[in-house]
């Protein structure tokens, strides 16, 4: 008895992730791994699986699998709100659903969100790449963005999920990012400081895996030159000479020559991972 | 010597600034020292940089105070085996480099690879390290226009650091060779998957005539 997945609809922009590859960042690895971590587990725990099983992320669009093989597959869609369907018939959205074999599972375009999460029961299993199954579009480790006719392996499932329903957090309006002053709040005005927490910035479309681009007002600095690279931590909020705020999400790279500011702590970012462009943000001092 | 500057990078990072290069990776080889003694706490991740050792992952909060109060012994470049990069040098930037020099074109090689190069740290792509060893006089600027694409196998100057493109990308330093092999430089079925890991001693060795 055996499963996979045919890719029938691969959508804007559709990953394999799991919880990413940390350990490496001194070659230069990024750590990669579901944006929204906590929709990823979630999806997991419906499917049945552990939490560090990887599963689909979709961008905006979402996407349609077939399920190839010869048994039914246990399927998850979470993350951003949208219309689940099996063969064009509606399914329920963040439960549980059976796929039969030769069935399309469909994820429509997110109603609200931005990034969606499908989870198969027994997970996904291309070959990992240094110990994680991630797709890092920085520097083009583990397997490809999807594309129609793409086959993915299923693992075996693991028999019933413990759970059928979670609850889900909506997608709040307005972004609110705690910010932890520092390594390099130094280079910058005071002027420029209170600015940060205290302005309006909106979610720039400009905005990927790598990092969550502002638009807003220019911060100010303090002192010119350039910055020596030095290592980078996922949340840091970097400012290239522009002077726009960018959030480092998980593809972003381990070194970097432009300051950071402050830093977003990893728990906060999984609401940075649904904000659509246009969405308002706000940094508030941790 | 006074001890380092240890700043916060978020609640759960500490990012060590030291006032040079060499005493970054001094402090970097004493780090994984300690380490592999077992006498640091856990850390998720250990980044050296061009003046920094960033460490993440950290949950001891009296980490920081402890780093501060290290004596670390000076970097000793010669320890361990050198790894022996065969380099062909026929770079399109050879006369702007000799000219930086001072030197004539034919004199490029033979200063570059008499040079004990370290790799004081990674980053830019997997696989690329930015390796130290050149003496300050020897320094060279960036490129004013960087190239859209510089090949694989480019091994190329900035500033104080020598390096190898692992693979095509744009780039903006000098190119003075290139590493006939530069498959060896990064490979996900090897351990470690990268040739140059930070610490790692490099020699380059010519591997043919210049054309």
């Amino acid at each position: 008895m055996s499963a996979g997945l045919e890719v029938v609809r691969a959508g804007a922009l559709t990953t394999v992730q799991d919880e990413g590859r940390t350990g490496w960042a001194h070659l230069g690895v990024p750590r990669a791994g579901a944006l929204d971590g906590p929709a990823r587990r979630l999806v997991n725990r419906l499917a049945g699986n552990t939490p560090d099983a990887a599963v689909l992320e979709t961008t905006l669009t979402g996407c349609a699998v077939r399920v190839t093989g010869d048994r039914p597959v246990l399927a998850v869609v979470g993350g951003a709100g949208c219309r689940v369907t099996v063969d064009g018939r509606p399914v329920a959205w963040g439960a549980p659903v059976r796929v039969p074999p030769g069935a399309v599972l469909e994820a429509g375009p997110a109603v609200h969100g931005l990034r969606g999460y499908l989870a198969f029961a027994g997970g996904l299993v291309p070959e990992p790449v240094l110990g994680s199954r991630s797709a890092d579009l920085l520097s083009g480790l583990g397997p490809p963005v999807l594309r129609e006719g793409d086959a993915l392996p299923l693992g075996p499932g693991h028999g019933a999920p413990a759970v059928d329903a979670v609850p889900w957090p909506g997608v709040p309006a307005e972004l609110v990012l705690p910010l932890h002053p520092g390594p390099r709040d130094g280079w910058f005005t005071e002027a420029a400081l209170c600015t940060l927490t205290t302005a309006v910035y909106r979610v720039s479309e400009r905005s990927n895996r790598i990092g969550l681009r502002t638009e807003g007002p220019a911060l100010e600095r303090a002192r010119d030159g350039e910055l020596p690279s030095e290592g980078m931590v996922l949340g840091a909020v970097q400012v290239p000479p522009e002077g726009l705020p960018l959030v480092f999400l998980n593809d972003h790279p381990t070194t970097g020559g432009y300051p950071v500011v402050g830093v977003v702590p990893e728990a906060a970012l999984a609401g940075a991972a649904q904000a659509v462009p246009g969405t308002p943000v706000r940094f508030v001092r941790a | 010597m006074s001890g380092p500057r240890v700043l916060p990078a978020g609640p759960r990072a500490l990012l060590v600034e030291l006032a040079s290069g060499e005493e970054a990776e001094a402090f970097h080889a004493e780090l994984l020292r300690r380490r592999a003694a077992g006498e640091l706490p856990a850390v998720r991740e250990v980044v050296p940089g061009a003046r920094t050792v960033l460490l993440d992952g950290v949950e001891d909060p009296g980490l920081a105070g402890r780093l501060r109060a290290w004596t670390v012994p000076p970097l000793r470049r010669g320890d361990g085996e050198a790894v022996e990069i065969p380099v062909v040098y026929d770079g399109p930037d050879l006369a702007d480099v000799a000219e930086a020099w001072g030197v004539a074109v034919g004199e490029v090689p033979r200063l570059h690879a008499r040079t004990e190069f370290r790799v004081a740290f990674c980053g830019f792509a997997p696989g690329f390290g930015y390796l130290t060893g050149l003496p300050g006089h020897l320094n060279v600027p960036r490129r004013a226009t960087p190239r859209t694409r510089v090949p694989a196998g480019a091994l190329a100057l900035a500033g104080p650091y020598t390096g190898v493109y692992p693979r095509p990308s744009p780039g903006g330093w000098q190119l003075i060779g290139r590493m006939p092999e530069p498959e060896a430089l990064w490979d996900t079925g090897r351990e470690p998957a990268a040739l140059f890991g930070p610490g790692t001693r490099v020699r380059f060795v010519e591997a043919g005539v210049r054309g």
